[in-house]
């Protein structure tokens, strides 16, 4: 055909990179950068109000009590504590590495790994209880909380590295549920105290 | 001199532009993958405390914002200097977190409301007060997985 000889004139391209700036400064005007992250804890549920409430009791031993007034003091335990040792005094409470009468007592618990075999390992029994006043600021809960995180995360972390041989970070899925089964993140949140704490 | 011998032909040729939509659109690939859709107006003013152990929440379309902290300066006249609790665009009491709650569920699938996380940011200079009506407006609308919003920080030794 004669028609197809004539060549197509050239699409002016000038104006693409004009096309491409506003579309960039729409994205930009937008959309944020900032990632969300944060210290993630699941709250316990509320008992049924048909149902009695039993009281709980843990065993004292089993219990480390965390208490953070309105100006930010710590107690831990039965001591006055500054926060920098609340990391190590969480971790001794959760591993009770020489199985002292007065921290949390094991139970030895069936542990399913991936490749289908059993371990059996000392779960501990141990519950940080964190209380707080009404007037505690958030910052010095958070930084509690992330002292308390941390604790457990060495823990985990430790576990890991003897039974695995790798860091927590680096295990599988599968492979950090079992770690997280050996070494539970228990915080309880109680609601907080009205005044000062009694014995 | 020999040298001025093509005078008038010395005009440096124009640079070419024809990669410049490339390198736009290169920069434009990065931001659509990089950030996010703003999802809300920030009405209250906080500041996010600081923590080391922060985990990545996994799926943002399940995560709803609970934002606590001081009204912004032109929102201040109305509604004063105290703390408040904002939830989508409108200041709330925490009574209100049920109904939210109830709301933000309704809008996931039936598979993935278990999953469903609700984002605490607040404010460092907040009382623990309104943190714990939250906690336990949550509670009682049974949405127990939290997370408290924090900004990256490096262990102090």
């Amino acid at each position: 055909m004669a028609g197809n000889k004539r060549k197509t004139p050239d699409i002016n391209a000038s104006s693409q990179a004009d096309i491409a700036f506003l579309l960039l400064v729409f994205f930009l005007v937008a959309t944020t950068m900032n990632t969300d992250k944060g210290l993630v804890r699941v709250l316990p549920p509320i008992p049924p109000e048909d149902v009695k409430v039993e009281d709980q009791k843990v065993n004292e031993r089993n219990l480390l009590l965390v208490f953070v007034n309105a100006s930010g003091q710590l107690m831990v335990g039965d001591e006055s504590m500054d926060i920098r040792g609340l990391k190590d005094k969480a971790k001794e409470f959760i591993v009770n590495p020489l199985d002292d009468e007065n921290l949390p007592e094991k139970k030895e618990t069936e542990i399913e790994m991936p490749d289908g075999s059993k371990w059996t390992y000392n779960v501990s029994e141990g519950v940080v209880s964190l209380q707080t006043t009404r007037d505690t600021s958030y910052e010095i809960y958070i930084q509690v909380q992330n002292e308390l995180t941390r604790a457990f995360n060495e823990v985990r972390n430790e576990v890991s590295q003897s039974k695995f041989g790798k860091s927590f970070a680096d295990l599988s899925e599968d492979e950090k549920s079992v770690i997280t089964k050996a070494v539970p993140l228990k915080i309880s949140e109680a609601e907080p105290r009205k005044g000062a704490i009694k014995k | 001199m020999a040298v001025m011998k093509k005078k008038g032909n010395k005009e440096l040729p124009a640079i070419s532009t024809a990669s410049l939509p490339d390198v736009i659109f290169m920069i434009l690939f990065f931001f659509m993958v990089s950030t996010t859709m703003r999802e809300q107006e920030v009405l209250v003013r906080y500041k996010l405390p600081n923590a080391s152990e922060i985990q990545k929440l996994e799926k943002k379309s399940l995560v709803s914002y609970i934002n606590i902290g001081v009204p912004v300066t032109h929102m201040q006249a109305k509604y004063g200097t105290a703390p408040r609790i904002q939830l989508n665009d409108s200041f709330k009491t925490a009574k209100d977190i049920g109904d939210f709650i109830a709301a933000e569920r309704e809008q996931l699938n039936e598979a993935d409301r278990a999953q469903m996380t609700t984002s605490i940011k607040a404010d460092i200079y907040t009382k623990m007060g309104i943190i714990t009506d939250v906690k336990q407006e949550l509670r009682r609308a049974n949405a127990l997985k939290i997370s408290y919003a924090a900004l990256e920080a490096q262990v102090e030794k």
